[in-house]
């Protein structure tokens, strides 16, 4: 008997924003109590929570809440990969037979400012060497000088995403912008204005996975979930070294290596893929996701956005929940907002931002550790 | 105030050089010394004082002090690549973007990052540019 392959049997997310008064375990709460609900209220006999900043046994406080403690709950710190690292383990753990059905959420309340973080060394926070967007940034200047991507095109990942957005209810800002406003944004590090970088903040998101034995009708199925970290060498990768060596090109990236872990997994490659939510923290870091994913050939990534292509409407649409440029991102509920945007875009109930006739579905977080995820969805 | 100065770290850098090693196993220089090879996990590492010289490699100004940080903004950050092989994240002296170009060469040079509540000064590695 081969291993049963895992279906989404139930999603649920609380919006992103700031929600003053709301505790981290409210949030959870709200996405679990949907998720389950959509699922059918099924038993399930493990809970995986992703979460950055909810501090200990932040899991356990959702359920506990809900009176539904009991099995396992492992609470998992992967950065903004947190949520993917959390389906990673439940659907292992369904594929192997140990869980019928697994119940998967991600919850954060995000400090407000620039976000302190361990992973610095008290002397590099004094030396000023912890500024995550000017780390954003070298990369972003990287990627215009090696693939020709413009400050326009990445103006263009903004006005794109949130036009999206618009639609999404989920989201955090729901207004259009154009380029000369995005370019109007005070510079934060050069050339990354303040539109350009997504907004830290609060939600969460939840999925019920079970396995497919027993003929799931017409469900979507999680066709891989992969994490990777960085190999060792690359200056500008996300593991935030302080240095590396030259000779780095032959080095891929994690997003690469989770892509492509994330691809043989489901038997699928890059021109299967109908709609994708990728990693926008900054709008280089999205036109940077579709070379690392192998979605575009290297140097395209500026002409895709410039031409619409990653637009919904337009030939792989990239972020039509919005991205993170329009949701904000609560790191250990990020990657399961992605699942739960394209559950509803493969079921075909998106309303105005739907893809038409989306079948295989593509979401990737990217971040601290390094750690970055590909979960694979098809219908 | 006394006067004294006092490295951000002991052990990072000296007057004119940055302090790494090299390993013996995969010949590759790091930064700054560790115990073990973090490319290869040897424990064949002896010191290496990196060159003060190199060239601009990635460039940017942080314009809002990041946490932690107590000295002025805006100032320069960047990447500087060194003759060993090596890419440093640095501060920049230059803390506009536009007089900074790819490939230029700069130097190291040691400078204050703020006083301490003793009065010390406390100073860290950066890198200017050569003219």
């Amino acid at each position: 008997m081969s291993n049963p392959s895992v279906v989404i049997a139930g999603t649920g997310i609380h919006p992103f924003g700031r929600f003053d008064g709301t505790s981290v375990t409210d949030l959870g709460v709200a996405a679990v109590t949907d998720a389950l609900a959509a699922a059918g209220n099924p038993s399930f006999q493990a809970a995986f929570c992703g979460t950055a900043y909810a501090g200990v046994a932040a899991g356990h406080k959702v359920l506990g809440a809900l009176g539904l403690t009991g099995t396992p709950i492992v609470d998992i710190e992967a950065g903004c990969a947190s949520g993917g690292a959390a389906l990673m383990l439940a659907a292992g753990a369904i594929r192997a037979g140990q869980y019928d059905c697994a119940l998967v959420f991600g919850i954060e309340k995000m400090p407000k400012g620039i976000i302190r973080s361990s992973f610095f060394e008290p002397w590099r926070e004094e030396a000023g060497l912890a500024s995550t967007p000017a780390y954003f940034a070298l990369r972003a200047q990287r990627l215009m000088r090696e693939s020709g991507v413009t400050k326009d095109h990445l103006a263009e990942v903004v006005v794109k995403n949130r036009r999206h957005g618009v639609h999404n209810p989920d989201a955090m800002f729901r207004k259009e912008v154009t380029a000369e406003e995005v370019l109007a944004s005070r510079v934060v590090c050069e050339p990354l204005h303040l539109w350009m970088l997504c907004s830290p903040n609060e939600g969460a998101a939840a999925v019920v996975l079970r396995a497919a034995t027993s003929g799931t009708p017409g469900g979507v199925t999680l066709a891989a979930a992969a994490l990777r970290s960085h190999l060792p060498g690359s200056v500008l990768n996300e593991g935030t070294p302080l240095a590396g060596i030259a000779d780095d090109d032959d080095i891929p990236a994690p997003t690469t290596l989770a892509a492509r872990a994330a691809y043989e997994e489901a038997g699928l490659g890059p021109d299967d893929i109908d709609v994708v939510e990728c990693q926008d923290t900054d709008a280089a870091r999205e036109l940077l996701s579709y070379e690392e994913l192998g979605l575009v050939p290297p140097g395209d990534a500026g002409k895709w956005i410039a031409e619409g292509a990653t637009a919904v409407g337009g030939r792989l649409p990239v972020n039509p929940s919005g991205g993170l440029l329009s949701k904000g991102e609560p790191l250990g509920a990020s990657a399961l907002g992605q699942v739960v945007e394209l559950s509803t875009q493969l079921r075909g109930e998106a309303g105005p931002r739907q893809v038409d006739g989306a079948r295989v579905a593509l979401g990737h977080t990217v971040g601290r550790g390094a750690n970055a995820s590909v979960v694979l969805l098809r219908r | 105030m006394d006067g004294k100065v006092a490295p951000v770290r002991e052990g990072l850098f000296s007057a004119d050089h940055l302090l790494g090693a090299r390993c013996a196993a995969c010949e590759r220089h790091h930064f700054p010394r560790s115990w073990r090879c973090p490319y290869c996990g040897s424990d064949a590492v002896s010191e290496a004082a990196l060159s003060g010289q190199g060239t601009l490699w990635a460039w940017t100004a942080v314009t809002a002090a990041p946490p932690g940080y107590r000295g002025p903004v805006p100032f320069g950050f960047g990447v500087v690549e060194l003759p060993e092989g090596v890419r440093v994240i640095t501060r920049l002296t230059e803390p506009d973007p536009t007089k900074l170009t790819f490939g230029m060469p700069v130097h190291l040079v040691v400078d204050e990052l703020h006083a301490d509540d003793d009065g010390n000064s406390v100073v860290s590695y950066a890198f200017s540019p050569s003219s």
